[in-house]
């Protein structure tokens, strides 16, 4: 097994590991995140207090989710990078910054969308909002850090960091609506508890969450492949891969 | 099926806004994220191929 992860540090390997899985997660996410659009919009009965606005928690909360674990992955390749420098780790927390700011933004806006017809309002300066806020400037701010620095290893290593101190920002999004009083509602989705709402309206939410995990990992290793292309032209595979096209 | 007509199905009681609006917004951002890194492929194979095509022997060299 550790073999197998030391392979794939290998920017080749993962090229090639990844080109071939990359049609069938492609088809897969599509499937699960129709079917589970499909059944939230159709099939999940209205909710006995928010009437049918329930269906955006099927879009916002798995937005939600990811944004916090798409930052938990960001450090973790920040960390591999900074300890053992292996560039693929690079190319993966900058592969990651622009995905996870476009999925954080969804998370925002469908919940903003959501809050009008529950809270009255489309936003209030709360903790969960205002952290979940902070965190799409976090990744806003890789990205900005990224792009105007000159240098790739000084500015990899300045966006490492930046990345690394920005968790402190994910146990107050987590915690917040323990910590302070909220409008916002405490987790709809744990795996390790039993559901609070109807397994009706807990499956088609599990699916969404699936299909979302899983556009997540077809974007980001396809953004990864780019970045590989790009740094390793001047190699002969690299080159054949690119004739071949 | 939780409606009884399409019309239903697109009024929402009276919540149709706030869902399409977020439905919407949700498949667009994800369309792009699909799009992008597509569109940055083509141009990176573009730009490599251009690259070998200039390297090969005779490249660059004008007719006389």
């Amino acid at each position: 097994m550790l073999e197998w992860f030391h392979r794939l540090g290998s920017p080749r390997t993962f090229f090639e590991m990844t080109s071939r899985w990359h049609p069938w997660l492609l088809a897969l996410t599509g499937l699960v995140l129709m079917g589970g659009m499909i059944w939230a919009l159709l099939f999940v009965p209205p909710d006995y207090q928010q009437g049918n606005s329930v269906r955006i928690m099927y879009i916002h909360v798995p937005a939600a989710m990811l944004a916090q674990s798409g930052y938990l992955m960001m450090a973790g390749a920040a960390v591999v990078f900074l300890v053992w420098r292996i560039k693929l780790a690079d190319m993966a927390l900058l592969a990651v910054a622009p995905l996870g700011a476009s999925i954080t933004f969804l998370a925002l806006v469908t919940g903003a969308i959501w809050g009008k017809p529950t809270w009255g309002t489309w936003w209030v300066w709360d903790a969960r909002l205002t952290s979940t806020l902070i965190l799409f400037f976090l990744y806003v701010g890789v990205m900005a850090l990224r792009s105007a620095m000159e240098g790739r290893e000084r500015a990899g290593r300045a966006c490492a960091i930046l990345a690394i101190v920005g968790l402190v920002n994910l146990p107050i999004i987590r915690y917040s609506v323990d910590w302070w009083y909220t409008l916002h509602q405490p987790a709809s989705f744990k795996l390790m508890e039993k559901p609070a709402m109807p397994l009706e309206m807990w499956l088609p939410l599990l699916v969404m969450v699936i299909g979302y995990y899983l556009f997540f990992f077809t974007i980001w290793f396809m953004r990864i492949r780019n970045e590989i292309l790009i740094r390793e032209q001047s190699t002969e595979w690299v080159r054949g891969r690119v004739a071949e096209r | 099926m939780k409606f009884e007509s399409f019309q239903a199905f697109l009024n929402m009681d009276g919540q149709g806004l706030f869902v399409w609006a977020a439905y919407g917004i949700t498949c667009i951002v994800l369309l792009l994220n699909v799009w992008w890194p597509g569109m940055a492929l083509a141009r990176i194979i573009r730009t490599g191929k251009a690259q070998v095509a200039g390297r090969q022997p005779g490249a660059g060299v004008e007719e006389s």
